[in-house]
């Protein structure tokens, strides 16, 4: 929000506050309230486009969590959403549970199995826990192929039913979209909470230097597995709400690429920042889209077969080309961006 | 006067591979006294304050802080013991701002859990509220306003050894552990950290271990001086008796110290 210059904190309250003005608490309100609306005018393709946003949002909030703020590099992410997706399916499908209970449960198992995975943090970091949690991406779709098959249907679809509640079925894009969001806000909020209190500045602290984090009295293994414990639950989150929502899941879904995407997300965001994640998802998504879009029509001068072939290549180019430009001229993300452009304008069109 | 002693250190062994870096060191630091540590480059007072807060596992020797044996402590008990340190090579959270630093450094004295500050953020800032002002005394104590909302990583030398120090009184310690903190800086940043020195000691009536390398300052503040070359302890007295000793005087001819 811009504020008008001159306009300075003089409480240490007001200096923390998320909302400080009242205007801001309006807009906000009134924006929510529009937002609600969609469903009843946009088409289906729109609000799918949005429900993705929405889970995608959950999975990339857990992740910033972990690589953002602890700096603990995960190559794991689509794996612990693979594990939310199928333990919900399962809960509902051969347990009978309802989608509202099957959500929390997925949330907590996927938790606590992102947090066996992520024990080798305590011994290591950097490049070789990455490898450690780049085994999980492998490992964890793999067993999904191949045990216990008669279950989860192995690498053939997952069919798994729509969230229902007294007879009332969520089964389009409508409907879904009242489950999804108001998940994805309140996730957003909780995190949003979290960071700004003394656990999110302890990640913080690890982050930037583990061995003064640590003579400041903060325990290492116990906020690195937090860290982990926290971005698979939302991973878990997101799974169960992709499964409900796609309602047909394979492993191939959650593949390594997907979390690499995640990654690149968080890279364009901003490392560290909430809303810093809520703009890399919304840049990395659009993107992606436009370029499925506009790629055949781009590549349609070419032979048809190469033609075909560039327009597939064209997305992953033009995704590592992002994140280079990123890497390279603002590794501090969208989020850092805006603040300067904000700056600017407050100030403007005196420089003082 | 006879004060008890908060800190013992007994029989300290520290070797790596066949490098000894600490030989059998004993000392003690009274309550409230500054004790100077001082010995030339590589005689080991790091590695010393290293096995103080449990960085370094000395293979032999005990360490009795406040009559407690916290020889098996893990580092990040020593500062709920009362203890803290700065660095040499100043270990600042980089991406964070002074202020946060210091908010980092309350950690321990703070509670919110992760589930109560997701939920209730209210609580959560109440606490930071009241942290704050905390954090504020000591900005005004270290006369650190100006760099409070930069982010260390990008402040020059001198401020980022300010905020180091900073950090580690934030936690209000019973013992502070200093180390070089004048090394690299002018003569007028000597000065304030000196004075700041004195006056934190002043204020709160901490006891403090102040490692140098070199004698200059530390002799005028210091209520006592411990010397230190190649691992061993080779004297220990009033920083006069200290001054006149031939082992001492030989240690830093030999290392040819001139500054
Ligand atoms: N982690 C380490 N591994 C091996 N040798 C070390 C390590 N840390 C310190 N040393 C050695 O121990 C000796 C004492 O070092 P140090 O305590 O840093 O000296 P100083 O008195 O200058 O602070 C030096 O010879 C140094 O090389
Ligand atoms: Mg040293």
């Amino acid at each position: 929000m811009f504020r008008p210059c001159g306009l300075f904190d003089e409480t240490y309250a007001k200096n923390i506050a998320i909302v400080r003005t009242r205007q801001h608490w309006i807009l906000i309100i009134i924006g929510l309230f529009i937002f609600l609306t969609f469903p009843l005018y946009l088409s289906g393709r729109i609000l799918h486009f949005i429900n993705l946003l929405g889970i995608t949002l959950i999975a990339v909030q857990g992740l910033n969590i972990l690589t953002g703020f602890t700096g603990q590099i995960s190559l794991g992410q689509s794996a612990f959403v693979c594990v939310g997706a199928y333990t919900s399916a399962l809960l509902t499908v051969h347990l009978n549970f309802s989608f509202f209970l099957a959500l929390p449960c997925a949330a907590i198992i996927t938790a606590v199995i992102g947090t066996i995975f992520g024990a080798p943090a305590m011994r290591i970091k950097g490049f070789y826990l990455a490898m450690a949690t780049l085994a999980a991406q492998f490992l964890i779709p793999w067993m999904v192929t191949n045990v216990r098959t008669d279950l989860t249907g192995g690498s053939q679809a997952m069919h798994v039913p729509a969230p229902s509640i007294g007879g009332f079925v969520f089964n389009d894009q409508q409907s879904i979209f009242y489950i999804i969001i108001p998940i994805t806000c309140l996730s957003i909020f909780l995190i949003r909470n979290l960071t700004r209190s003394r656990v999110g500045l302890a990640f913080l602290a690890i982050r930037d230097n583990d061995l003064a984090a640590e003579t400041m009295g903060i325990n290492l293994t116990k906020y690195k597995l937090l860290a982990f414990f926290i971005c698979s639950f939302y991973a878990g989150v997101a799974g169960s709400l992709w499964a409900h929502w796609m309602r047909a899941i394979s492993p191939d879904q959650f593949n390594l690429m997907e979390s690499v995407w995640y990654l690149g997300m968080i890279i364009v965001g901003g490392m560290g920042s909430v809303i810093g994640v809520v703009y890399g998802v919304l840049f990395i998504k659009v993107f992606d889209i436009s370029i499925i879009l506009i790629g055949p029509r781009l590549t349609s001068f070419l032979p048809p077969q190469l033609a075909q072939d560039t327009a597939a290549g064209l997305a992953p180019f033009t995704f590592g080309m992002i994140i280079l430009v990123f890497l390279i001229f603002e590794p501090r993300g969208l989020a850092h961006r805006w603040e300067i452009i904000k700056g600017y304008f407050r100030l403007w069109p005196f420089k003082y | 006067m006879d004060r008890k002693e908060i800190l013992k250190v007994i029989d300290i062994k520290l070797n790596f591979g066949g490098n000894v870096a600490l030989d059998n060191v004993s000392f003690n630091l009274k309550n409230g006294e500054i004790l100077g540590l001082i010995g030339p480059n590589g005689a080991g007072k790091t590695c010393m304050l290293n096995c103080i807060t449990m960085f370094y596992r000395p293979q032999v020797g005990q360490v009795f802080f406040e009559g407690k044996d916290i020889t098996n402590s893990r580092t990040h008990q020593i500062a709920q013991f009362g203890i803290s340190r700065t660095f040499q090579n100043i270990e600042l959270f980089s991406g964070l701002t002074a202020l946060e630093n210091l908010m980092a450094g309350r950690h321990i004295l703070m509670k919110a859990g992760a589930i109560s500050s997701s939920i209730f953020f209210g609580k959560a800032r109440r606490e930071q509220i009241e942290h704050r002002e905390a954090v504020e005394d000591i900005i005004d104590l270290l006369e650190m306003q100006a760099i409070r909302d930069k982010l260390v990583g990008s402040l020059p030398y001198g401020q980022r050894k300010r905020v180091d120090l900073g950090r580690a009184l934030i936690l209000e310690p019973k013992m502070l552990l200093l180390d070089e903190p004048l090394a690299g800086m002018n003569v007028e940043e000597k000065e304030d950290i000196v004075r700041f020195i004195l006056d934190i000691h002043e204020l709160k009536g901490t006891s403090i271990i102040l490692v140098e390398h070199d004698m200059g300052v530390v002799m005028d503040i210091v209520d006592r001086v411990v010397v230190f070359d190649f691992g061993k302890k080779i004297a220990e007295g009033s920083p006069a008796e200290i001054k006149e000793d031939p082992d001492v005087i030989k240690a830093y001819l030999g290392t040819a110290k001139t500054e």
